[in-house]
């Protein structure tokens, strides 16, 4: 290479870098001016709760999972959450088509609410009673004459054995098909029905509201409202009800399965109104009535995974990171500068520039595609650390070896870089596919894992062929470095050209 | 560590060299040993699997009076009848794990936790994990761990020789298998983030067989035209050039992996950190084993077996047996040795 265009070659590697580093301002000066000057912490670094709810497919239920009714879930859970008000909440579905699950994610300390209403169905349904009886299992079976009509031999005996004391005979779920009849659990298990098919259903309520009746002794109840065509059917099964004997007499008032209540009817209703009582807490009443008024969903979910972190415990998390994080850093500049003296420098700074790069990622990928910071996120871009100083580490000891070639540092930093550049790319290369992999295939936390592997070996890439390369270039201009100093990690002596003294002592 | 530079110009030129390839027999056995402990581990004891994959409920509390004896009356309380596994974390932490909860039971166990130790039910860290979800979880960590394998396959197939590339997926394999049979013989719990933190050291070690095999190639670049050296012998040399930056690379990736596993292991006791960090140890320990003791001599035996590779081996083999022609030998190597006394490789610019 001649003078003439190693020198090109300087003022060309000195442009870069200001270009990478005028880049880096400009996009810091963006996040300023766009106001993303703190990070987005996951629920597992600042408390919270996340649920991810699966479809389930009852046996027998009509309906089948499908990409519309899981977006239409959504939209209903969206609601139900916001009507709480809590900031930052967060509703999505991940996965495709009709094998996707939905997740919650509520900050703060007001999750454990949250979990408990955005799961339920809210599968709202007016039916008639046809028996009624205590709680507890009974052997007998009643003489299939004497059933009343509506009520089978087989409903009878799923009767006589359900035990509606135990808790989990009353955790509700789909109400069961709504033209049949139903075996059912009063909600506080101190009563058991048969039911008749449902007459009216919680789609024809159009409003629902939680009040309080401060002189009877009902406590907080909540009040429906039915469209034309709940108003007319409500009213003609409270007309026909009010003439029957006891217990049929009563219509339940049945919610994801369970009974509420189930009121004796003492005249018919045509007003178009209803009411839910039942012992509620000012709570339980509002999170009733905003169910009721967003809608059941389409579909039942199962709990796939609940995720409950305290603020204490998510600052422990975030500090334990911060530290691994600097920690990790402090230890590769060391190492850095002990091994390779001068180039350690570059080493350092090219960790710090990528640093920078990677936190400015983090800042404005959470304004523009609302990523958030998890632990396992920090643990990727430290684990990424690594990954980033052993391109560096490549580069260097193929320089080395050039020189050891017999070539001048000059040009050794040039021929050495055309091949440690294949290594690199090829190196990074399989960290991404192990970060598409990752992303793809996995669930929850890993993903954001996978993430920031992604983002850091990018930001690797970037820093290596802009920053640090040049950087080399640049520096092999001066004496210090083309003429091997001792400590600018290019010397004779760390190159293994010379035996040092006391090899030759040993020797 | 001027004399771990020193060594590696040492090791570059061929003056100091540990025969990797030669001791292979060594090597292949110590692993065949390890793989047959692993498979028998595997299949008698199995893989202690956390709750992610296999359903299930943790409560963690956080209370200076936090006991073990206080947890066990708590969940007999709130009427749980499944199998319960507490652990004392640390000084002031008591985790409860039991078999997946219904809502219900979740707020029965949370409620009689914080009475019993007088803590705010807010203050409790749960998770639950359906029985169907954890089937999931395990699904797509198979997923994963099969997909990335075969993608990395296919491009190793396309990146490197053939040969190379059956060489290195043995590698790989061989990793694969001994980390999870060293999961199975101590018992670690494996979840996610170990799932995680095996598949990036996967790519890790891949990384450093490319790098070695690069070498190789180089080295062995119009081997059987020249007769300076058999295959393995260049082989052995570009595993001895590449192994300070081998060692380096590896430290280097343990460093911050190492400062993950003191916070995670020493200051938060349990969780993602130390599950991860632990998974990436223990595979770069195996990862850099394989790619130097393994894959190398694999790829030479490989080799080693094509006619024109043997034909040359007899031709070294010849020449060595007179004395005047030991070009291979570089031993007497001093500062004055030029560049045109070093092997002789093909010049790129």
């Amino acid at each position: 290479m001649s003078a003439n265009k190693i020198a090109n070659t300087q003022s060309r590697a000195l442009r870069t870098i200001t270009i990478l580093l005028l880049s880096v301002v400009a996009f810091t000066g963006v996040a300023f001016a766009i106001g993303s000057t703190t990070f987005k912490l996951g629920l597992d670094l600042q408390g919270g709760t996340s649920v991810t709810l699966q479809p389930r497919i009852e046996a027998g239920a009509n309906g089948s999972v499908t990409s519309e009714s899981i977006d239409q879930a959504v939209a209903i859970i969206r609601q139900r959450v916001n009507s709480l008000g809590v900031a930052e909440s967060e509703v999505a579905a991940q996965g495709t088509g009709a094998n996707r699950q939905i997740i919650i994610s509520v900050p703060g300390e007001t999750g454990r609410r949250i979990v408990d209403l955005v799961g339920q169905t809210a599968e709202l349904r007016f039916r008639p009673v046809l028996v009624e009886g205590a709680a507890n299992a009974t052997s007998v079976s009643t003489d299939p004459a004497s059933l009343p009509a509506g009520v089978t031999p087989e409903l009878s005996a799923q009767f006589a054995s359900l035990d509606c004391t135990l808790p989990q005979n009353r955790q509700g779920a789909s109400g069961g098909n709504e033209t049949q009849a139903v075996v059912s659990c009063d909600r506080g298990g101190i009563a058991k029905y048969i039911l008749a098919p449902a007459e009216v259903l919680g789609k024809q309520v159009t409003q629902a509201t939680s009040l309080i009746d401060p002189q009877g002794g009902s406590g907080w109840y909540v009040t429906l409202d039915f469209d034309g065509e709940g108003t007319s059917k409500f009213g003609a099964m409270t007309s026909r009800l009010t003439s029957l004997p006891a217990p049929q007499n009563q219509a339940a008032i049945v919610l994801d399965g369970l009974v509420y209540s189930a009121p004796r009817i003492n005249e018919a209703i045509n007003t178009g109104t209803a009411q839910i009582t039942g012992n509620f807490s000012q709570a339980d009443a509002q999170d009733l009535a905003n169910v009721l008024k967003y809608g059941a969903l389409p579909l039942a979910f199962d709990r796939g995974e609940v995720q409950q972190v305290s603020p204490t415990l998510g600052a422990e998390q975030l500090r334990g990171g911060l530290i691994a994080g600097i920690l990790g850093l402090l230890l590769v500049f060391i190492y850095s500068i002990v091994y390779y003296r001068g180039l350690g420098v570059v080493s350092v700074s090219s960790l710090l520039v990528a640093t920078i790069m990677t936190l400015l990622s983090f800042l404005l990928l959470g304004e523009w595609i609302g990523f958030t910071l998890t632990l396992a996120g920090i643990a990727g871009a430290i684990v990424a650390i690594g990954i980033t100083a052993d391109s560096f580490i490549v580069y260097f000891e193929r320089v080395r070896d050039e020189i050891r070639e017999g070539k001048s540092i000059k040009s050794a930093v040039e021929t050495g870089w055309i091949r440690a550049r294949r290594t690199v790319v090829v190196a990074d290369v399989v960290s991404m596919i192990a970060a598409i992999m990752l992303y793809f295939f996995a669930v929850g936390g890993v993903r954001g894992f996978a993430f920031t592997l992604g983002l850091t070996t990018i930001i690797d890439l970037i820093v290596v062929f802009f920053f640090t390369k040049p950087l080399v270039t640049y520096l092999a201009k001066f004496s210090f470095f083309n003429e091997g100093h001792s400590l600018s990690g290019f010397s004779a002596k760390s190159t293994g050209l010379v035996k040092s003294s006391t090899e030759n002592l040993e020797a | 560590m001027a004399k771990l530079s020193g060594l590696g110009g040492r090791l570059y030129r061929g003056e100091t060299s540990v025969d990797f390839i030669g001791r292979r027999k060594i090597w292949y056995s110590f692993s065949l040993l390890l793989i047959v402990l692993s498979a028998v581990t595997i299949f008698t004891q199995g893989l202690h699997l956390g709750i992610e994959f296999k359903g299930g409920s943790s409560f963690t509390v956080n209370s200076t009076s936090a006991s073990i004896q206080g947890a066990e009356e708590a969940v007999d309380t709130a009427g749980i009848q499944s199998q319960t596994i507490i652990q004392k974390i640390g000084n002031d932490k008591v985790r409860v794990q039991t078999d997946a909860l219904s809502a219900s039971q979740q707020a029965a166990v949370e409620n009689a936790l914080a009475t019993k130790f007088g803590v705010s039910i807010d203050s409790i860290d749960s998770q639950i994990i359906g029985p169907s979800w954890g089937e999931e979880i395990t699904r797509k960590a198979i997923q994963g761990l099969v997909g990335f394998l075969l993608v990395v396959m296919i491009y190793l197939a396309m990146a490197l020789e053939g040969k190379m590339a059956i060489a290195a997926i043995i590698a790989v394999i061989h990793d694969v298998f001994i980390t999870v049979g060293i999961y199975a013989l101590v018992g670690f719990e494996v979840t996610p983030a170990t799932v995680i933190g095996f598949l990036t050291i996967l790519g890790y070690s891949l990384y450093d067989t490319v790098v070695v095999f690069d070498k190789v190639r180089e080295n062995t670049k119009g081997i059987a035209a020249s007769g300076r050296s058999t295959y393995s012998k260049a082989a052995n040399l570009a595993v001895n050039q590449t192994i300070v930056r081998s060692f380096n690379t590896s430290l280097v990736a343990l460093l911050p992996v190492g400062s993950i596993l003191f916070v995670g292991a020493g200051l938060l006791g349990a969780g993602t950190l130390k599950d991860l960090s632990l998974a990436l140890f223990i595979g770069l320990a195996t990862g850099t084993y394989s790619s130097l003791c393994i894959a190398t001599p694999i790829l030479a035996g490989l080799r080693e077996r094509e006619p024109a590779m043997q034909a040359l081996a007899k031709r070294v083999g010849n020449r060595a047996d007179k004395p005047v022609a030991a070009t291979t030998s570089s031993t007497n190597s001093t500062v004055e040795r030029g560049p045109r006394n070093q092997p002789k490789r093909d010049r790129r610019r």
